[in-house]
């Protein structure tokens, strides 16, 4: 009897914690979400006024499982985020060991790791864009003078060195993100445990796959559950520096030249409903492959 | 009597304070043009000498530089039935996408006035009949060439067909890569963008091949001389022009350009000013004209049109004001002032005759035909669907000069494309 | 095998050299770039520091634009956004990583939900709510806004760091007779004091560089934000992209930022952790 009033209250308790966060994502998400489900059951022009949706039911999503672009675009996007994230997760991973660790250059290294971060995307991607060049840009100039390849290379250009070149961007930027939240995952595992390890002489490779790697899990998941989500959702790197080509777009890049270019609200509003089902699916899995639970 | 000439006094002094009161309170009218810089001043100070003279207010708002950006931003806005801006500065292919949001000025401009400007510039802002913007200043794309290599290798005049171009452009380059090694011969615009569809349909048009979609709204771009025009630029690549060309927008050819490792460009007027700026490489060194063509009977010279148009929104409370406010933009003098102190190209033929303007800009005059003459890009005929279509477009093109299509396929591909994006008609 | 051995710390070195310039060269490109001339950006060949230095791209940052208004509205932003995505993030961390209860599952993951739809999607129906609530140009439609990607993610991280806090403390804490919000600010947001900062900084970092909602919901100065800002920035045409000030107000933005945010990540943490886990 205790029990479950006990359980009761604190059910209540979470559940008044809880109250702040969700009524102001209900506020603020569900009206826009809802919208763009329902607009996917729609065909509607954004430059039509008034506004003319015609009911067509599961006709875009239909549409959708042959467009061509989508799969392309899909693919693109599949290729680009498990390629950008797993780059980022093993520089990331090797610059918060670097800086956890008793270092010299540290301090160095901890502010070097901030900056991509810091510079705003808006110019980052120009300014990378304008790195890559093929007359005029430093990078190639960079290679010339260091005799690393004979010719300058049309980075943005070539079909196949276009997504290395913005999946190296991409990591670039984003390392930041990965390095900071496993550093805090690092820092929050207690010395005690290392030093017990070392005291039973196990090595430091031994130290790190028994102890950091399983106890940097948590923190290792919430990491790549969101630069997953987020790479999946890609935009502005490959809108800036190569437009919308087949060659790269992303399924983000596609929508939004549905919703915003054609004015497609009803298949633009599908494609972002698609998008959203994808990530869903990269989620489970990696929720099933590190088998975490929630409870 | 008496009470008679008071009733008078007070009838007139009750006029005189009441209109008084009704002029000297005015409307604030909302006007968005030009990005934070030289458009937005100069906007601003015409504005504002309406502002003055009209007894309203003026509030004019920066818009994004981006293109792309700005049209988003005003079709969200527009789509939401906003009334916060009541005059818009669109590009010359926006009245057929946003022309239901904005009001038919052929209801407020007297016809004569509309005479006035190029007819070329009223036909691309009327939509089914209704007049959706007024021609503010122009743009087309004309060629830039070295006069001095020119020289130097021994040619006395600019090419007058694509083939003179590719031949002289060898040589330069064959002569200059000896002392500079990343000189080029032509950079022009080849990234997949809006862009591309202005530079191929120049070259399309130059082979007497047609405007992707005709007037009628007939799809007319899958003929032999587009494939010819096609082939001809597909060769340039990794020739004349460096393999990166089709990542360039504007501003990257110019930066090939003006650093001085190109002989030829493709652009729009903008870069002559910078490239006479005072550290400029090449100051003083080139000059302009209007784009080759083909050298078949069919050849034309072709310069497609660009430039910004001013409409009002049909949501605006002050539509009265705000076309007020546009006819004065457009009027003769403040189209005179922007040109002599800002080199915006105007859209009255007046203008290009008038002596201040000639001496104070002088390609303008020399340029006049090429004006004139621009060629539309379809969005008037493909109202709401011009997007697709030049998305469709570049894309084919694009896939043409990376080598992935044969010119002949890419276009016969893009014919049905546009045949069912056209649908029942556009 | 001894060569390796002198080899491994030169090559390690070389790497972690590597690394570092990988990181921060395009900034010290930036920073060249801001110091050159117009023409002289595009020059080949490439000059790696300007022929004379140029300042008045710097003052011609602050001329054109209210540069200083804009640094202002990122700074309120992005700071009122990330101290409500903690205040909110760590109530309902303490609640998913504590408690049980039903409905817990459905909840934790519908918040991750939230945040998985493409941002240009819900940007049609984020104008429509924000102009009907009244707070179009305003701050609050930013802070308001931005709560659809932080508040998602601030939730999940501080999650996963209350899990990992022995329980033993909180228990003896309930055995004194604290009360939960007792519990949870004195004794576990000393201890989660790496992930509330590192949460806080990527908040921050998120909503200081965010663009989209940003140009959508501001029209002028009032509440317009430093990407917007750098967005609107033209030159004498539409086509000119006035590189030498985008590159002088990206150098203004960051470098103070990056000072703030080394001051805050040394101080808070040392000074939150010193007294928790050895106490």
């Amino acid at each position: 009897m205790a029990r479950r009033s006990l359980s009761a209250r604190r059910a209540r308790v979470a559940w008044a914690f809880l109250l702040p966060t969700v009524l102001t994502l209900l506020a603020v998400a569900a009206y826009p979400l809802f919208r763009t489900v329902q607009l996917s059951f729609f065909q509607a022009n954004l430059l039509d006024y008034p506004l003319r949706p015609r009911w067509v039911g599961l006709a875009n999503y239909a549409f959708m499982l042959q467009d061509a672009y989508w799969w392309i675009s899909l693919k693109n996007t599949v290729i680009f985020a498990v390629s950008s994230v797993s780059l980022e997760t093993v520089l990331g991973l090797g610059i918060a060991l670097l800086v956890n660790a008793r270092f010299p250059l540290r301090g160095l290294m901890r502010t070097a790791m901030l900056i991509p971060w810091a510079i705003p995307t808006v110019v980052s991607a120009q300014m990378w864009r304008w790195m890559y060049n093929d007359v005029y840009g430093v990078i190639n100039d960079l290679l010339l003078r260091l005799h690393l390849i004979q010719k300058p290379l049309a980075w943005l250009a070539d079909p196949h060195l276009v997504l290395p070149a913005i999946i190296a961007v991409d990591v670039w930027k984003t390392t930041p993100f990965m390095a900071l939240l496993l550093l805090a995952g690092l820092q929050s595992i207690p010395e005690e445990l290392y030093e017990a390890a070392t005291v039973d002489g196990a090595s430091p490779v031994q130290q790190f796959w028994f102890i950091t790697l399983p106890l940097l899990i948590p923190a290792l998941l919430v990491a790549l559950i969101f630069r997953t989500l987020d790479a999946l959702r890609v935009f502005d790197v490959i809108y800036v520096m190569s437009g919308v080509n087949p060659s790269t777009m992303s399924m983000s890049v596609y929508a939004r030249q549905q919703l915003v270019d054609f004015g497609a609200l009803g298949y633009g509003s599908a494609l972002s409903t698609g998008i959203f089902l994808v990530i869903a699916l990269f989620v489970v899995l990696y929720l099933t492959a590190l088998r975490v639970e929630v409870d | 009597m008496r009470g008679g000439k008071w009733l008078k006094a007070l009838l007139t002094f009750g006029l005189l304070a009441f209109g008084g009161i009704s002029t000297a309170q005015g409307v604030t009218v909302t006007i968005s043009c030009g990005s934070v810089g030289k458009g937005y001043n100069f906007c601003k100070e015409g504005a504002e000498a309406w502002a003055k003279r009209t007894g309203n207010k003026v509030r004019v708002l920066a818009s994004p530089k981006s293109t792309t950006d700005r049209l988003a931003l005003y079709q969200q806005q527009l789509a939401a039935g906003s009334d916060e801006v009541d005059v818009y500065m669109i590009d010359v292919i926006w009245p057929g996408i946003l022309g239901e949001f904005f009001v038919d000025l052929n209801k407020y401009v007297d016809p004569k006035v509309k005479a006035e400007f190029f007819p070329a510039l009223i036909k691309a802002n009327t939509v089914d009949g209704r007049l959706v913007g007024l021609p503010w200043f122009t743009d087309a794309g004309i060629l830039y060439y070295r006069k001095d290599l020119l020289e130097k290798y021994g040619f006395s005049d600019p090419p007058k067909t694509w083939d003179e171009l590719k031949m002289m452009a060898e040589k330069i380059q064959a002569g200059e890569r000896k002392a500079n090694p990343k000189f080029w011969g032509f950079v022009w615009q080849g990234a997949p963008y809006e862009g591309l569809t202005c530079d191929a349909l120049e070259w399309i048009y130059s082979y007497g091949g047609g405007t992707i979609v005709d007037e009628e709204g007939n799809i007319t771009v899958n003929n032999p001389r587009a494939a010819a025009a096609l082939k001809m630029a597909k060769s340039w690549v990794n020739t004349i022009s460096p393999p990166g060309v089709l990542a360039y927008m504007e501003e990257e050819a110019r930066g090939v350009w003006q650093a001085g490792n190109a002989a030829f460009m493709r652009n729009w007027p903008y870069a002559y000013a910078l490239g006479n700026s005072p550290e400029s490489p090449i100051k003083g060194k080139f000059d302009v004209t209007v784009l080759p063509k083909a050298a078949t009977p069919e050849g034309r010279h072709a310069a497609t049109l660009g430039g910004w148009q001013l409409a009002v929104n049909r949501f605006s409370k002050h539509k009265k004001e705000a076309v007020d406010l546009i006819l004065y933009l457009t009027s003769y003098n403040e189209q005179k002032r922007r040109a002599i102190y800002g080199s915006y190209l105007p859209t009255r033929p007046a203008l290009y005759k008038d002596p201040d303007v000639l001496s104070a800009v002088p390609f303008m005059g020399r340029l006049y035909d090429v004006f004139v003459n621009a060629v539309p890009r379809p969005s008037a005929q493909t109202k709401k669907k011009y997007n697709q279509v030049s998305a469709a477009f570049w894309t084919a093109v694009h896939s043409v000069l990376e080598g992935k299509a044969s010119a002949e396929m890419a276009l016969r591909q893009l014919e049905m494309q546009l045949k069912r994006i056209k649908g029942a008609g556009w | 095998m001894r060569l390796w051995r002198l080899l491994k710390p030169v090559l390690f070195y070389l790497l972690v050299l590597l690394v570092f310039l990988y990181l921060v060269f395009p900034f010290y490109w930036a920073v060249v770039s801001s110091l050159k001339s117009p023409q002289e950006l595009f020059a080949t060949p490439v000059t790696y520091w300007p022929t004379h230095l140029r300042w008045q791209n710097y003052v011609d940052v602050f001329t054109m634009q209210p540069f200083g208004r804009n640094l202002l509205n990122s700074t309120v932003v992005a700071g009122l956004t990330t101290l409500i995505a903690l205040l909110f993030g760590s109530f309902a961390g303490y609640a998913i990583g504590r408690f049980r209860f039903p409905g817990k599952r459905p909840v934790y993951y519908a918040i991750l939900a939230v945040s998985m739809f493409p941002q240009i999607s819900v940007l049609g129906g984020m104008y429509v709510l924000i102009k009907s609530l009244g707070l179009y140009n305003t701050w609050w439609a930013l802070i308001f806004s931005y709560m659809i990607f932080t508040l998602p993610f601030t939730v999940w991280v501080l999650t996963s760091f209350v899990r990992e806090i022995p329980i033993e403390l909180e228990e003896a804490a309930y055995v004194d007779g604290a009360t939960p919000m007792q519990v949870l600010f004195m004794v576990l947001l000393p201890l989660m004091a790496p992930g509330l900062v590192t949460a806080g900084l990527l908040a921050f970092i998120g909503a200081w560089n965010e663009f989209l909602f940003a140009l959508t919901f501001t029209v002028d100065d009032r509440a317009r934000t430093v990407p917007v800002a750098i967005a609107f920035f033209s030159g004498a045409s539409q086509y000119e992209l006035p590189w030498a000030q985008i590159m002088a107000a990206s150098v203004i933005v960051t470098v103070p930022l990056i000072v703030l945010v080394l001051i805050f990540q040394q101080r808070i943490i040392a000074g939150l952790t010193a007294g928790a886990v050895k106490g």
